[in-house]
């Protein structure tokens, strides 16, 4: 197996992991945590194809895996700050609970 | 693939699993981190030395500890009464398990169109800074842009309300 | 003569070195570095140690501890020996694995950030392209260390102790960032041992160091600010203040657990010293032309042991700053001022050398200063002060 393909491997199971993670946890940190897992294999799939690819020193797949980062990281805050607001009107975190759009 | 790089994948996984399984949402965290240092080795091992420092400076030094502030403001720390996972939890894992099978299928059934180990590309710092400031300034000052606002948002999303006078 | 006075330790390495296969001498050198690294700079924690409490002891005009060995000398000693020895309690709900894991993170953490820091010529372990956003990634990774601290130990102080330490240090590490980035415009690189290179002339008798001009004093002073509140020393050391909160995020540890942690904290004090040192002060140039007949590693090591002297001193002076009054600090006054620092770096570079450069530079820098320093006290209505009694 070629050492790109062992890195894509690892990039999949990574990303199974967090989206299994995001689909199967309660709490809606722990739903943003497996996005974030996810995020970071598909950076893992980019600096893989950057390195093992045809032209590295066009510097793109890294230039979109640094973005991906400063996005990624823009997402988290956002998107915790959503449930900090959330949690101070349902007074809980668990998704199963907030099932419907009235509070 | 050499044994480090072994090691630190298997690492890296065991990390990710533990955050997605452990039933203590602070242990869930700090697997989190172990994931993150994992990846930021793996890019170190492909020669991506500025981007696996970057990921260890922003995941581990901000995002992780955004992520725990957030979970101190909303009291997850203690353990929840009904259980950690859904009930649908295996709807959840049917489905992670197929995404995994098809990607699974689809890097080793094009293995032999994949080219092989080409030599370390000859990145340093002064080709990433022409880059971003030449040919991908525009999606740096997007990305300045999309940051500002996410501050802006996020500050205005979890501030307290002002206390509504009747 | 003085070359190998000079590069004396890295002709004893390439010696000790040499007599192993060639296969393995580059992985031994850097092991052998390394080694190096972890022996000396916990003897100069003892030092820092000893140094600060007869120093605070002198300030406070009374003598430090005096009796262990003649002046006080093998206090460090007696210390060492009281850590180890001492019962190693962890409290009965405390989370034992990651009570347990907090030292074990932050020590090793603090010490990599030495593994780019130039101390002489020749004399850095890993010559990194990204040096200096290695240096940045391992500071980052501290404040996980002391949030592990504070939360396993289920305890109201800790926590408390724990989160103000992580807000302070989060708001003045980007402070710390700004002000090097200062440097890094100027000197083109990220590399801290091209930085110190580019310090390394002389015009007379005088250095180029980038604190003697007006942007690199400036960057110069925000970054002690900011690295006293990195190292959660005061006047910023509310996160530990003894007569606060206990003793903050390492109140439920004790013996050889607290000494790691005492251990860390002035390790990573040398090593925003030498970073400090690297960007600002030369490195390893010395300060005057013809004194460079000395091995540059004494330089290195004189300018941290200065540096630490000035933290002693803070510490000795300066009365303890209030969260609010901390983080205000922060982001209301050295941010805008660090961020003002970076466009007079680049309004440096555009002049070009001259008198115009000095003088423009310099006097955008005070006014700043003074106007923000003004608003800032008349906003706040600082005067004298007014008493309101109960009635």
């Amino acid at each position: 197996m070629t050492p790109l393909a062992s890195y894509l491997l690892v990039a999949a199971l990574l990303f199974a992991i967090g989206l299994g993670g995001a689909l199967t946890r309660r709490s809606a940190i722990l739903v943003l945590i497996g996005i974030e897992l996810m995020l970071n294999a598909a950076n893992l799939n980019l600096i893989a194809f950057w390195r093992y690819g045809p032209h590295p020193e066009a510097l793109t797949g890294m230039m979109f895996a640094i973005f991906s980062i400063a996005v990624a990281a823009a997402e988290a805050a956002v998107g915790l700050g959503l449930v900090i607001a959330i949690y101070r009107h349902a007074q809980t975190t668990d998704v199963d609970k907030m099932n419907r759009m009235k509070g | 693939m050499s044994i480090p790089i072994f090691v630190i994948s298997v690492l890296t996984v065991a990390g990710a699993l533990a955050a997605m399984t452990l039933k203590n949402t602070i242990h869930c965290v700090l697997a989190l981190t172990v994931a993150f240092a994992g990846v930021a080795l793996l890019f170190l091992g492909l020669d991506a030395q500025f981007v696996g420092f970057a990921q260890i400076l922003v995941y581990i030094g901000a995002v992780v500890i955004l992520v725990v502030f957030a979970v101190l403001l909303t009291r997850s720390s203690e353990t929840p009464e009904e259980g950690s996972h859904s009930r649908t939890w295996f709807t959840g894992l049917a489905i992670s398990a197929g995404v995994f099978a098809v990607l699974g299928w689809a890097v080793l059934a094009s293995v032999n169109g994949l080219p092989n180990e080409t030599a370390a590309p000859d990145v340093n710092v002064h080709k990433i800074g022409n880059a971003l400031m030449g040919r991908y300034v525009l999606p740096l000052e997007i990305v300045a842009l999309l940051l500002t606002a996410a501050t802006i948002g996020a500050v205005i999303v979890a501030m307290h309300e002002k206390a509504r006078t009747k | 003569m003085i070359q190998t006075l000079d590069q004396i330790f890295v002709l004893f390495k390439n010696w000790l070195v040499g007599f192993l296969p060639a296969g393995w001498q580059v992985a031994a050198g850097v092991v052998l570095c390394v080694i190096a690294i972890i022996a000396v700079y916990p003897a100069l924690f003892a030092i820092a140690v000893l140094l600060e409490r007869k120093g605070l002891g002198r300030m406070q005009n009374r003598y430090g501890p005096n009796r262990v060995g003649p002046f006080g000398l093998f206090q460090p000693v007696a210390d060492g020996i009281k850590a180890l020895v001492k019962e190693d309690i962890v409290p009965l709900r405390a989370d034992r694995v990651v009570h347990f894991l907090a030292p074990v993170v932050l020590v090793p953490i603090v010490f990599m950030g030495f593994a780019v820091l130039p101390m002489g010529r020749h004399m850095v372990l890993v010559n990194m392209d990204s040096g200096l956003l290695f240096f940045f990634a391992m500071g980052a990774s501290t404040e996980l260390a002391v949030f592990m601290a504070g939360w396993s130990s289920r305890n109201k102080y800790s926590l408390l102790g724990a989160m103000r330490a992580i807000a302070q240090m989060i708001s003045y590490e980007v402070v710390l960032l700004l002000s090097s980035v200062a440097v890094v415009m100027i000197a083109g690189s990220l590399s801290l041992v091209k930085i110190v290179e580019s310090q390394n002339h002389y015009t007379g008798i005088f250095p180029h160091w980038y604190v003697f001009t007006p942007w690199g004093l400036a960057g110069f002073l925000i970054f002690v600010v900011a690295s006293t509140a990195e190292t959660n020393r005061s006047p910023f050391d509310l996160p530990e203040g003894e007569s606060e909160i206990v003793a903050g995020y390492f109140t439920e540890y004790s013996g050889f657990k607290f000494a790691l942690f005492f251990l860390g904290e002035y390790v990573e004090m040398f090593a925003v010293a030498a970073l400090g040192t690297t960007l600002f002060l030369g490195g390893w140039t010395a300060p005057f032309s013809f004194l460079g007949w000395v091995p540059t590693w004494i330089w290195f090591f004189a300018k941290i042991l200065t540096w630490i002297c000035v933290f002693i001193w803070f510490r000795g002076t300066l009365p303890r700053l209030r969260q609010d009054q901390l983080m205000n600090f922060a982001w209301k006054f050295v941010l805008p001022f660090s961020l003002l620092n970076l466009v007079v770096v680049a309004l440096w570079r555009f002049l070009g050398p001259g008198w115009e450069q000095w003088v423009i530079c310099s006097a955008i820098l005070l006014v700043a200063y003074v106007v923000m320093g003004r608003t800032a006290f008349t906003l706040k209505n600082i005067g004298p002060r007014k008493y309101r009694y109960a009635e």
